[in-house]
Formats: structure tokens, sequence, C-alpha cells
């Protein structure tokens, strides 16, 4: 993507078409429903909700950060943004663009524009092709770089990571050590000049040395070449360490969403406050003595009837079996305490909208006023 | 809460000082090296072939030329230091010459069932879905046939000769190369670095090539050298049972099936055939088995 493509861009960025307020990227109800292997000779395939209506936005130059269980659609929802799966329905607007549609980008376009980093280091680099050859695959397949300049940017990208050329161009992925692998994953997503990095479980494999050392370079990458990142994790702390906003998926759906401060402070959702009590607690005199979720998520084949979390949720009641809550602002009113362990009530419900890219968004029916859940409304909300 | 705290990237890499960057080929080639066994089938090999390129120079008579005088001769007579057949010909130069016959019948229908198999096997990897299935339930049909009945089927309906040989030998081994590759192919395919490339807005074709086939051909080429002493005995098994090439021509399935008659007269001299076919056929699949270690990537160098 050449400046040349974007001479009637914004003079602020060569290639930023939407304005600095226009989010880079928008989803808007994803949906992708895989078919599950049917029983010998039914007509009914089952489906697995891998992921059932995800929406949600990124701010340019900031850290979305996505988090839940394994197998709630994190990863799911990567793939299905860079369209390595077919979304079965929704909407992804980049940068104010819609990818596929007449009038918006190309598929090509948007894997041009966002690239992925894998969390297996090692399965994500071709065992048969050097670092250099590697890095450089992406620029000469797609966009027909020359041989050598793709090679000589290949190495300027290895140096940017961390890494000597002259000692790794020429190597084998299985030369290397994982955080060094990892290092490479970064280098070749960059090649393609990204404006948005996803990162899939991206250090979770590495051990904590190493992990803090990868953070610090997409730290100081993102600030050099003004990327947005979406990270997914399962790792509280780094995704606490490092987004700006987080969103939490269950079963394929978004439970809560809100800027990083507000969800590790004020968690609504009782699935999001489960999450926070698993966390290892670093005072002694917080340990957390009870377990804080029991059982496994329920199978994706046939999940719950309304809300996802009930079969889990020790608040869940009547309602939460018949209505299926809607992720919506959610105000804390009164108590003005900073303090998590306060009371909390909503009293406002807005239908999103412009502001929902700030706005702390939770699904969950002792959120929401007369939603026939016992807690809504006038009764008090705690942890226990 | 948790700070991670600023450690400097690792500028310097822990690999040792000294241990230059090669490239893939180079280090295959140099396992293979300090493989003392399968240097020493690739040099009986070399032999074997250079044998049979040289027949005309290492022959010591003509391999068609019999003498009723000197029939069944045992190993050792002076001039015919490996005896004669039931027609007086010569051991050794008809061995020579059937190393010919036998190594055409034995790497040719594995060359085209390479092509041939590797090719439809790495479209319906690629494919996936509906092409796969048609090609692999194609690919099933064969495989309800043992392979000794399905090449002497096909021999039987398009009759005898070297190029019926290759061609049903070709058809016989086409299926399970078909198969190895779709197995390969759909391993690699559904491996991150291949969506990675995905991701990147390659085309598929500069996919297919620089990730796919790469490491696909690797463990293809291993099965199909082991396919090759297969070959060699089903060829040799088809001349036997007088469908693959004709006498008088020199071929060691077919001497084989000449000598039986002999064999309580001079035993050894009808064993050699063969023994040039156990050591051959040998041979290439230990060649296999030492390129399948020198080829695992992960084994150090």
């Amino acid at each position: 993507m050449s400046t040349t493509d974007f001479l009637a861009a914004a003079p602020a960025a060569a290639n930023d078409r939407g304005g600095a307020k226009q989010p880079l990227l928008i989803v808007r109800e994803l949906k992708k429903y895989f078919s599950a292997k049917t029983r010998f000779l039914s007509l009914r395939a089952d489906q697995v909700q891998a992921v059932d209506g995800v929406s949600f936005s990124i701010a340019k130059g900031s850290t979305l950060g996505v988090v839940g269980e394994s197998g709630c659609g994190k990863s799911t929802t990567a793939r299905l943004l860079l369209h390595l799966i077919e979304p079965d329905a929704g909407e992804i607007i980049f940068d104010g663009e819609a990818v596929g549609a007449s009038d918006g980008i190309s598929v090509r376009d948007l894997r041009l524009a966002a690239q992925m980093v894998f969390q297996d280091s090692y399965s994500s680099l071709n065992p048969r092709a050097t670092i250099g050859d590697i890095i450089a695959f992406g620029p000469r397949a797609a966009k027909g770089v020359a041989s050598r300049v793709a090679t000589q940017r290949a190495e300027n990208l290895l140096e940017q990571v961390g890494l000597r050329a002259s000692l790794f161009a020429r190597r084998y992925p299985h030369e290397l050590s994982g955080g060094q692998r990892q290092r490479v994953n970064i280098a070749r997503a960059l090649a393609l000049e990204p404006r948005l990095l996803i990162l899939d479980e991206a250090v979770s494999a590495l051990d904590k040395s190493v992990e803090a050392q990868i953070l610090n370079l997409l730290s100081d990458l993102r600030d050099d070449l003004g990327l947005t990142y979406l990270f997914i994790s399962h790792d509280l702390n780094v995704v606490r360490h490092v987004s700006d906003r987080v969103v939490v998926m269950y079963l394929g759906r978004i439970v809560e969403a809100g800027d990083v401060g507000e969800i590790f402070r004020r968690p609504l959702h009782p699935y999001t406050q489960a999450l926070l009590r698993a966390m290892p607690s670093m005072d002694p005199d917080h340990r957390t003595s009870e377990p804080p979720l029991t059982g496994d998520p329920p199978n994706p084949i046939n999940p719950p009837s309304g809300c996802r979390f009930r079969t889990r949720c020790v608040f869940a009641e009547a309602v939460c079996a018949r209505v299926s809550p809607v992720l919506a602002a959610a105000k804390s009113a009164i108590g003005g305490s900073e303090d998590g362990n306060d009371p909390l009530r909503p009293s406002r419900f807005s239908s999103g909208g412009d502001r929902a890219d700030r706005e702390h968004q939770v699904a969950c029916h002792m959120m929401v006023t007369g939603s026939g859940h016992s807690r809504a409304g006038a009764g008090a909300f705690g942890h226990d | 809460m948790t700070e991670i705290s600023l450690v400097d990237p690792a500028l310097v890499p822990e690999v040792a000082a000294g241990l230059e960057p090669r490239g893939y080929w180079q280090g295959v080639g140099e396992r293979l090296l300090r493989d003392r066994v399968t240097l020493a089938v690739a040099a009986v090999l070399a032999v074997i072939i250079l044998l049979a390129v040289f027949a005309p120079w290492v022959a010591t008579h003509d391999p068609l030329q019999g003498s009723v005088l000197r029939r069944l001769k045992p190993v050792g007579t002076p001039g015919y230091f490996l005896g004669t057949d039931e027609t007086g010909r010569d051991i050794w130069s008809r061995l020579v010459y059937g190393a010919r016959l036998s190594l055409i019948c034995g790497i040719t229908p594995v060359l085209f069932a390479t092509m041939i198999g590797g090719a439809l096997g790495l479209i319906a990897g690629i494919s996936g879905r509906f092409v796969n299935m048609a090609v692999m339930r194609v690919v099933d049909v064969f495989y309800a046939f043992p392979s000794v009945l399905l090449a002497i089927a096909i021999c039987g309906v398009i009759g005898a000769g070297i190029g019926n040989t290759i061609l049903s030998l070709s058809v016989v081994f086409t299926p399970p190369i078909v198969r190895i590759t779709e197995s390969l192919t759909t391993q690699v395919k559904n491996r991150d670095f291949v969506e990675a490339a995905r991701a990147s807005a390659a085309p598929l074709l500069s996919i297919i090539r620089h990730q796919i086939v790469p490491n696909v051909l690797g463990g293809m080429l291993v099965y199909a050298t082991s396919l090759v002493s297969i070959s060699i005995i089903l060829s040799a098994g088809l001349s036997f049972l007088g469908l693959g090439v004709t006498p008088p021509n020199p071929e060691w399935g077919l001497m084989l099936n000449a000598l039986r008659q002999a064999i309580f007269v001079n035993p050894i001299v009808a064993a050699l055939p063969g023994v040039a076919i156990v050591i051959t056929s040998l041979c290439f699949n230990l060649l296999s088995d030492g390129l399948r270690s020198a080829m695992d990537i992960k084994l150090p160098a």
C-alpha cells in the first residue's frame, strides 16, 4: 500500500482515510456457525455457534483486548475478521469502508491492511523456508515487490524487532527459540505495512520474561508505526497491561465491553466478576479461598437458552432462561466510590450508537431495569 | 497490578558462534554423508546402475546366445563365472542386461505414478470438500484390489510387454501416492503458516508453490523411493507369470521363472536372479529410510 494509492487521503497519515474519529475497525453482528459432524444417516446437521452476533469497534491507535475461556470464539473472531474463515453473517467496516461491499474494500485490501500474529510461533513459520524468505514472502507474493527489495526490507524488519539480520536472515525456524520465532512472526506481519495487527494469543506460549520483552516490543512498535492492536488473550494480567478497551466473550457472545479501567474496577457481568476473581492475587491478605466458577462451559452445539452463562451463574433466575440479554450500555449512577466492591445499580439504558466505543456495555438482565430479574432495578447488586 | 519490567530486547542471539547458516538441501546432504548405511546402500545402487548402463562392455557374452553344449554349468565354470542357464546362456551377462529392464520397470512406473498421483493428491488436498471426495473415492475403488492382482488384471487385459508392464504398474502405484500426498497436503494446509500466507493476501498459486509443495515433497519422495523396490518385485512377478517382459529378453523375473525347473540340478545358479532382485529392492528400501531421517529437519545436522 504505497503512498501514491492514497494521494487524496487526509494529510495526517498517508493511508488514513476516515480521519482520526473514524474507528479503524467496526464489527457488526458477526456470526459463524460451524456444522458439526452429523450422526450417521441423520439429515439434521448440528451447528456449533462459534461466534454468535459479535459487535465491537476499535479506535485508531488503540488496543482492544479480547478475553474469555478457551472455546469462547476469540480465535474464530480473529479469523473471521481477515476472512480466513468466511463469516456467515455480519459486517466488517475497515476505516469507514465495508469489507466485500461494492463501494467498500476487497478482502485482499483488508488483508494487506490488517495482519495477524498467531499463538504457535513454530507452526506459523514455514519450516522449509529461511527467516528472510518467510518475511519477504508476503510483499513478494502479494504486492509483487522485487525479490531483492523484499529481502532488504525483511532484513530491516528483523533489526526492527530486535534480531540481527546477518545472523538470522538465513536461518530456519527450528534453529530459533520461541521468543525469537515470535519476533519473526511479528516482523512477518509488519512486512505488509499493516495498520491493524491482530495478536491471537501471541504471547501466551512464551515464558514470562520473554513475554515481557515481546509486549514491550509491541508497545514500541505501536508508538513508532501508529499501529492499532486487537489483542486476544486468556491472560487477564496481560490484557490489563496492554489494552485500552476490553471485550469479554463467553460462548460466542460478548458479555461485557468497556474501558480497561472500568472493566477491572467495576466488572458488571457475573462472568467477568468470576474471571477477575480467578486471577491470582498478589496480596496474601486477599487470598482467593473459593473456586470462582464451577463446571465447564456448556456444549456450544446446544447452547443454553436465553443467557448462555446462566448454567454457571449464581444469580440465574427464570427470566435468564427465557430471554437472551442484549449487550447495552450500563451506567452506574449511585455510589461515587471507585471501589469495585461497591453495590452498583443500573440506572440508564441506551441503545448504543456513536458512543458505543466509549461506554461500558454489559449483557445481563440484572443490569436492566424491569427485565424481570429480582436483582434488576431497585435491588442492590454485589459480588456475593 | 502486574508491572511488567522493561527488559531490553534480546539483541544478542542465543545461537552458538561459528555455526554457519546452511540451506535445507545442504543440511540433508550433510546428514546423508554421515549415515554410513545409506552411503553404502547408495554405493551398491550406483554400481548396479553403472553395470546396467555399461552392460555391453561389462557382459562377457551375448545374453541371447545359447548353446546346448554348455547348459546349466555351475558357478565358477571357466569363462562363465556365474554359470549358465537352461539354454546355455551366460548368467552374468543376462543379469547385467536384465538389470536394465528391471531398473526401468522399477523406476519408471514410480516416476509416472508420482507425477500423476502427486498432482491429484495435491489438488484433492487443497480443494477439499467435493473434489477431495471425488478423487479419494475413485482411489478407494483401486484400493479394493490387491496391488498384485490389479497389475495382473491390467496386464492380462492389455497384453504382455514392457510398455504394458510400466503402464499397469503406474496405475497400481498411483492410488497410494494420491493418498499420501492428499494426507500430507491436508495436514500442511491447516498449519498456521499457510493461514498466515493466506492472511498476507498472497495468490493461491504462490501459496501452493512456496508454502505447501516444499513441505509435501519430502514425505512424498521418501514414500516413492520405497515403492521402487515393490515395483521391481512386482514387475519381476509379472514377467515370472509371463505377463511382463517377453522371452528371450533378459529380465530378472523372467530368468527366475526359466531357471525354476533347474532348481534341483543347479540350485545356486537358479537362485541368482532372485538374489539380484533382493539386493536391489533392499537397497532402495534402505535408501528410502536414510532419506527419511536425513530429511527430518528437527534432527541436528
